[in-house]
């Protein structure tokens, strides 16, 4: 199953909206709950960071029942360092961003920890790619 | 217990998500910071913050929140209100701090 959206970089209320779908259609498609919600966390992260960062962008899902793929790619300005930008803690994020909560450069570091799988390519001026994978049955659950 | 139980021993005033005040609760985080919260909250948790845009409902609603708490008086947005109701999430307000509002829901046995 395939699954686009455009998040819009200037609309700070829909940011969520992406995420906000795909958990409904994985609940829907009976995934459990643990791994819907580390996806959810996955998901808001990237999204989040194309509309704070890169004034938007596009997402491509694509459900198997193997796993969830997505693709954030968005055309904003790209991250130089991405290793400096993985850090816990870094953010270039500005004080009328922080203020609203967002800036604890805690975003990618979630990606990482929530997904199986995280790969980042950027290329400054041009924008930035995101790619996570969640296997959607691990044994255990 | 159930968020409703809580907003009547608290005197919390419910601002949003009224047809969820039967959600149950399992324990409280406290947080302002939108991607620690993310990290962190529980399923089912109350989320006591002081931020009050709309975005906390996005993060209330993907981690399975029972309820957000806005504490110290802050004022909730209008758009905040009307995504919280469309998401059933329920917002309730009141100018205790997050330290009172602790202090209280453990006197009501929620660890
Ligand atoms: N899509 C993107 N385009 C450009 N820069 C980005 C993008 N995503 C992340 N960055 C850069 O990487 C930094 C770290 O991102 P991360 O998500 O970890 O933290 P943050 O967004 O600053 O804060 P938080 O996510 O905790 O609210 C950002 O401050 C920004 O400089
Ligand atoms: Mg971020």
């Amino acid at each position: 199953m395939k699954l686009n959206f455009e998040v819009d970089g200037d609309d700070f209320l829909l940011a969520g909206e992406a995420s906000s779908q795909v958990k409904k259609v994985l609940k829907q498609l009976g995934v459990a709950s643990d791994i819907i919600r580390r996806i959810a966390i996955a998901m808001y992260e990237a999204e989040i960071n194309m509309v704070l960062h890169a004034n938007g962008g596009m997402v491509d899902v694509d459900i198997s029942p193997e796993k969830i793929y997505i693709v954030f790619q968005d055309t904003g300005p790209g991250i130089e360092d991405i290793e400096l930008a993985m850090q816990e803690g870094y953010s270039t994020a500005s004080d009328k961003i922080r203020e609203l909560g967002f800036g604890a450069g805690m975003g990618l570091p979630n990606m990482k920890r929530y997904s199986d799988d995280l790969k980042i390519t950027s290329e400054l001026g041009k924008g930035t790619k995101v790619e996570i994978i969640v296997y959607l049955n691990r044994e255990g659950d | 217990m159930k968020v409703k139980d809580i907003c009547e021993k608290l005197d919390l005033s419910v601002v949003a998500g009224e047809t969820a005040l039967e959600n149950e609760i399992s324990t409280v985080y406290v947080g302002d910071l939108l991607s620690w919260v993310m990290a962190h909250a529980k399923a089912s948790s109350i989320w006591i913050t002081i931020q009050s845009h709309v975005n906390i409902v996005a993060v209330a609603s993907l981690l399975n929140l029972s309820c957000i708490i806005v504490a110290e008086g802050a004022k909730v947005d209008e758009e905040t209100v009307e995504k919280a109701n469309n998401e059933e999430i329920p917002i309730l307000t009141t100018n205790k701090d997050a330290y009172c509002l602790i202090k209280e829901l453990i006197h009501l046995g929620i660890e």
